[in-house]
């Protein structure tokens, strides 16, 4: 049977968690059918068909379907779900917004966020953290299940040729959820979910005008800066560069931690890294055991040394 | 109005998990259990509206085994009024629960229901989201800023590339993220007074739901343990090493 796969768009493009999961789905088995729901996304549905491994795009275009709410977005879904055996979104907070609505609309039960497949009705997904591994099965006739992407490699953007098909986009713009604006954090760097490098700041950054070192830093490396959940809290960055079991699951080549301690719930968020650097001035923190380079300093003297270190040529 | 907070009982978040042996699960005899820390937040916020005198009543709901009554306890010890327990020894799965859940918001008429956003335990991430399409209520996930006036709550939500503004009508279902506010503590003398606030208690086939579960768990393991700590010395050695032996920069 085949697969419905819900794209991440902002109506202009895909955003690569996409990719990530169409690789999921592929890993089934089945045609991957990919859906494009929004408002004037015709662009998107084009590069949908682009993707390698994508055997057919589907494409809603409604006003209502602009913004993603789950309200109006969910039923859409739903009502496409009854053809496949498997219905797949991205983990992001767009995906696990609206896919347990379409559980309910199809009354079976969700798998979230799962690391591997095992097999077509078999799944592997975190849970505490994390800190254990649930091999799941699922009797469910159609399989509701949303995709950590970081375990899976992206599906090439390019080299596929699919037919796009335009469908039902419903006509339930409801009227109890108005959106009333996105509050976008203007960061420039690249993303931290795709990102080959990033640099995460915590508390002991003490400001947020200290993380004008990280970004210093980051400029060099081209990477991208996150930071812990006491750095969020504490106002020195805004809530999206937020590493953990409640912020972002992020798996980079590297990963340096400055001034973080390593709590269980960031570990949650990065462990994955292939390699995983810290700068810490407490040779006790949680994260040396996890930190394949670890440096005990005070970050303050550390991080423009480093600064100049990497500008030694490479 | 009246406000249904859901509270659940987990392992506390400070306490590091074990894989058991036979992998049928994690270790949770003789672990501290507590409530779930969102949903602590969920009853701060409860609390709070009803101290702004938006609300009269705030009913904390648990579903579990007997001693998640503990949990509603808990809540009732920060300033919720009274505690239903629908007790089960089932494993309960998302759907379930909101199934239960469903059928006491038809009875108790609640103008918000306020959740977590994720159970630490099974960190699903699905209950909020079913409950309010099983209503047909309004939902907005991730909660970190919360206003309410004229029927209506305007809403901020963390979401992966900033923030989202919604405003949504009431009644609706509200699952709230780590910012929203900072939790209190019990003080004494209110959880002397919890002892003696009424918890209802019932079984999912009271409420006719069934809660049997849809997936079955075939093993349970534990990840791949990382081989870290280890240390050097200087910055250089570090840059070195990232350049010369992991080859990442
Ligand atoms: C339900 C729940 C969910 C959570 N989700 C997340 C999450 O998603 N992400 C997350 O990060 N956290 C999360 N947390 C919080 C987590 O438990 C920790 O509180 C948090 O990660 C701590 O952040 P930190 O390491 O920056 O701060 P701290 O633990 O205070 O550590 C600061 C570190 O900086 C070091 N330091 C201080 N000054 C210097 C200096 N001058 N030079 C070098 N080092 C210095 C200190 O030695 C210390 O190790 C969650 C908690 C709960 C309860
Ligand atoms: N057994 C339960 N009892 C009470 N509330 C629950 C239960 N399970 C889930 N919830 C609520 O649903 C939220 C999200 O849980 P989950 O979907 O399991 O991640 C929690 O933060 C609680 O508010």
């Amino acid at each position: 049977m085949s697969i419905l796969v819900i794209a991440e768009h902002d109506n202009a493009e895909l955003k690569p968690a996409t990719l990530n999961t169409v690789t999921a789905a592929a890993q089934i088995g089945g045609d991957v059918h990919l859906l494009v729901a929004g408002h004037n996304c015709a662009a998107v549905a084009e590069a949908a068909a682009k993707v390698a491994g994508v055997a057919k795009v589907l494409h809603a275009d409604a006003p209502a379907l602009e913004h993603g709410v789950a309200e109006n977005l969910a039923p859409v879904v739903a009502r496409l779900a009854a053809d496949y055996g498997h219905v797949l979104a991205p983990a992001t907070t767009f995906g696990k917004n609206f896919m347990p609505r379409v559980a309910v609309a199809l009354d079976v039960a969700q798998i979230s966020e799962i690391s591997a497949v095992e097999s077509a009705d078999t799944f592997i997904r975190p849970i505490y953290a994390g800190n254990a591994l649930a091999t799941v099965q699922s009797k469910d006739a159609i399989k509701v299940i949303t995709v950590r992407g970081t375990t899976f490699e992206p599906a090439a953007a390019e080299g596929g040729s699919a037919a796009v098909e335009t469908v039902d986009a419903g006509s339930e713009a409801n009227d109890k959820v108005t959106f009333a604006g996105l509050e976008e954090s203007s960061n420039e760097r690249p993303e931290l979910t795709t990102a080959r490098i990033i640099i995460s700041g915590g508390r002991g950054m003490q400001s947020g005008d200290n993380f004008a070192m990280l970004e210093e830093i980051a400029d060099k490396l081209n990477a991208a800066v996150g930071a812990s959940r006491a750095a969020v809290d504490a106002g020195y960055v805004p809530n999206d560069y937020q590493v953990g079991q409640t912020g972002k699951i992020v798996a980079p080549d590297l990963y340096i931690a400055v001034g973080i301690s390593g709590a269980i719930q960031h570990l949650a968020g990065m462990k994955d890294s292939k390699v995983i650097a810290c700068i810490n001035k407490d040779e006790e923190a949680p994260i040396f055991q996890v930190a394949d380079f670890g440096l005990v300093a005070d970050l303050f003297q550390a991080l423009p040394e480093l600064s100049k270190e990497l500008d030694k040529g490479a | 109005m009246k406000i249904l907070v859901p509270v659940k009982r987990v392992v506390d978040y400070n306490v590091k998990i074990r894989v058991k042996a036979d992998g049928t699960g994690v270790e949770t005899q003789n672990v501290k259990m507590s409530m779930n820390p969102f949903d602590e937040i969920a009853v701060e916020q409860a609390i709070r509206l009803k101290e702004a005198g938006l609300a009269e009543e705030i009913i904390a709901v648990s579903l579990g085994v007997t001693q998640s009554q503990e949990t509603i306890r808990t809540a009732l010890a920060m300033g919720a009024d009274r505690g239903i327990l629908v007790e089960t020894d089932e494993a309960l799965e998302p759907l379930g629960v909101a199934k239960c859940l469903q059928k006491i918001a038809e009875k108790e008429g609640p103008g918000l229901i306020l959740m977590g956003k994720q159970a630490i335990d099974d960190d699903a991430n699905q209950t909020p989201q079913m409950l309010s399409a099983l209503l047909g209520w309004a939902q907005a996930t991730y909660v970190s800023k919360l206003e309410i006036a004229d029927g209506k709550a305007k809403v901020k939500r963390e979401i992966d590339g900033g923030l989202e503004n919604l405003e949504i009508a009431l009644p609706a279902v509200l699952s709230v993220d780590l910012r929203l506010n900072e939790p209190r503590y019990a003080s004494l003398p209110n959880i002397m007074k919890a002892k003696k606030k009424p918890i209802d208690t019932m079984s999912p086939a009271d409420l006719g739901v069934d809660v049997s579960p849809r997936l079955v768990t075939l093993k349970v393991t534990e990840p791949p343990k990382r081989a870290g700590g280890v240390k050097v010395e200087s910055v250089a050695e570090l840059v070195d090493k990232l350049r010369n032996e992991a080859k990442v920069i």
